[in-house]
């Protein structure tokens, strides 16, 4: 297959937002987080797509919608390399990886049971203590959940 | 006038603690003073502690404020599945301050979010109680004359006690030297050693509950080992024996040792340690009030 007939495989898009280099496994936890089901434009999602990087992984095309840059530095506490291309008149006119914000409000769920905030109706919310780690504190009851342990609300 | 919550003695810096060490001096000098007339404070306790919820209300007393509350969830409308944001929300149209008790963790934190009058936390669940930490440091400081190179061995449950942890994170001020005490189940938890790790706080941590440790101790801090954390009721009684204090092993310790706890004490403090001056848990209990008090002022912005 040439690589003029692979890239034929995924639409280009007009308008819009790429998330690339999302590993596979976490492919579909991006979606939900995204909310991507509740979209009413096009949206092409690529599981386990070659890549000469990451041997497989994931690739989302959003057509016409633009995130806040909070919204998809979320993507980085279950895909820290993922990068995020915004598309202008079928040009990259942007192109970064994702930062892991200092805190994550109403992203990831509390593991501890007796933790208040899965008690009420509240957000949850969370400290990065260890940005290379994913290392999360609750900041309610101060219990640590690391990278493997994550919940997404 | 500035008010104040206080949820976790991490809040505190170590200007403000020592603030508050020195207000407690002078609560202890003069505990009837009329500095809280006028004021109502509510004790919202959503899980029972007697011996907390009379030493705050008799520190609101002796200061001439009223008390208002519950003792127990079942009195109140949380029992009706109130939320505890509405149940705050309502006191604080009465109340100028609240202490709170509760069997969930975060809840202090989460109400001291909301709530338009400062919340002090009474304790949340096994997490913070930083009233008990206070009362311990102002314990130190008074029979010791200072805060400085102590050395303190923490002695029983150092992993699910939550006043030992309290304790590291307020003393790595005064650069104290610490002995953990415990059996391997119950031994202090990897993320409390590498705070001590982080901040240069010099540990070292043993199974073994020697008079050479307590000789070398300024501070003999005993904690209540659970029967509740043990799978096995034989382990349990192995480990309660091995880390019970009697008067014998105090025999050659430092003139200065004083024998702490925060109590309910069940075993781990043999009656014959009662008599011994160096046993201090009870006056350590009544510390607790002036503690208390120099903590409702600051939270009440009053001087």
């Amino acid at each position: 297959m040439t690589k003029d007939k692979k890239e034929l495989a995924v639409a280009a898009l007009q308008d819009g937002t790429v998330i690339d280099h999302i590993p596979s496994e976490v492919l579909f936890k991006v979606v939900d987080l995204l909310d991507i089901k509740s979209l009413k434009g096009s949206v092409t999602i690529g599981f386990n797509l070659d890549s000469a990087m990451m041997g497989k992984k994931g690739i989302i095309k959003i057509a016409g919608v633009t995130y806040p840059e909070s919204t998809l530095n979320r993507i980085a506490l279950i895909a820290p390399h993922a990068v995020i291309n915004i598309i202008k008149d079928y040009e990259v006119v942007e192109k970064h990886q994702v930062t892991l914000p200092d805190d994550l409000i109403d992203i990831v769920k509390c593991n501890n049971p007796k933790c208040i905030s899965n008690n009420e109706p509240m957000h949850t919310h969370f400290h990065v203590i260890d940005r290379d780690n994913t290392l999360l504190r609750c900041h309610y009851c101060e219990c640590l959940v690391s990278k493997d342990e994550i919940t997404l609300k | 006038m500035k008010t104040k919550s206080l949820v976790s003695i991490t809040d505190l810096s170590k200007d403000e603690i020592v603030h508050l060490l020195k207000r407690a001096a002078e609560f202890e000098k003069n505990p009837n003073q009329k500095i809280l007339d006028g004021k109502v404070v509510a004790t919202l306790f959503f899980e029972p502690s007697t011996r907390t919820r009379l030493s705050f209300e008799t520190a609101v007393n002796r200061l001439g404020g009223r008390v208002i509350g519950f003792s127990d969830a079942k009195t109140s409308s949380q029992s009706k599945g109130e939320t505890l944001k509405d149940t705050i929300m309502m006191v604080s149209n009465y109340a100028d301050l609240i202490v709170m008790r509760h069997y969930l963790e975060g809840a202090a934190r989460y109400a001291a979010e909301f709530s338009p009058v400062p919340i002090i936390n009474a304790g949340d669940g096994a997490n913070q109680h930083p009233s008990q930490t206070m009362l311990d440091l102002y314990s130190m400081y008074k029979t010791q004359g200072h805060l400085d190179n102590l050395t303190i061995t923490l002695v029983g449950d150092l992993k699910y006690g939550r006043t030992v942890h309290s304790m590291l994170e307020a003393m790595w001020y005064w650069h104290p030297t610490f002995n953990f005490v415990s059996c391997k189940e119950l031994a202090m938890p990897e993320q409390y050693k590498q705070f001590c790790d982080e901040k240069g706080i010099t540990y070292h941590e043993t199974t073994d509950f020697s008079e050479d440790i307590i000789n070398e101790s300024d501070i003999l801090y005993m904690t209540r080992v659970q029967r509740e954390r043990f799978s096995d009721l034989m382990e349990y009684e192995r480990t309660k024996s091995l880390y019970t204090l009697h008067n014998s092993m105090l025999a050659h310790s430092k003139p200065n040792l004083r024998v702490l706890h925060p109590l309910p004490r069940i075993t781990e403090i043999s009656q014959d340690v009662d008599d011994n001056p160096k046993a201090y848990f009870v006056q350590q209990a009544k510390n607790g009030l002036y503690a208390r008090q120099a903590i409702i002022c600051r939270s009440l912005g009053i001087e």
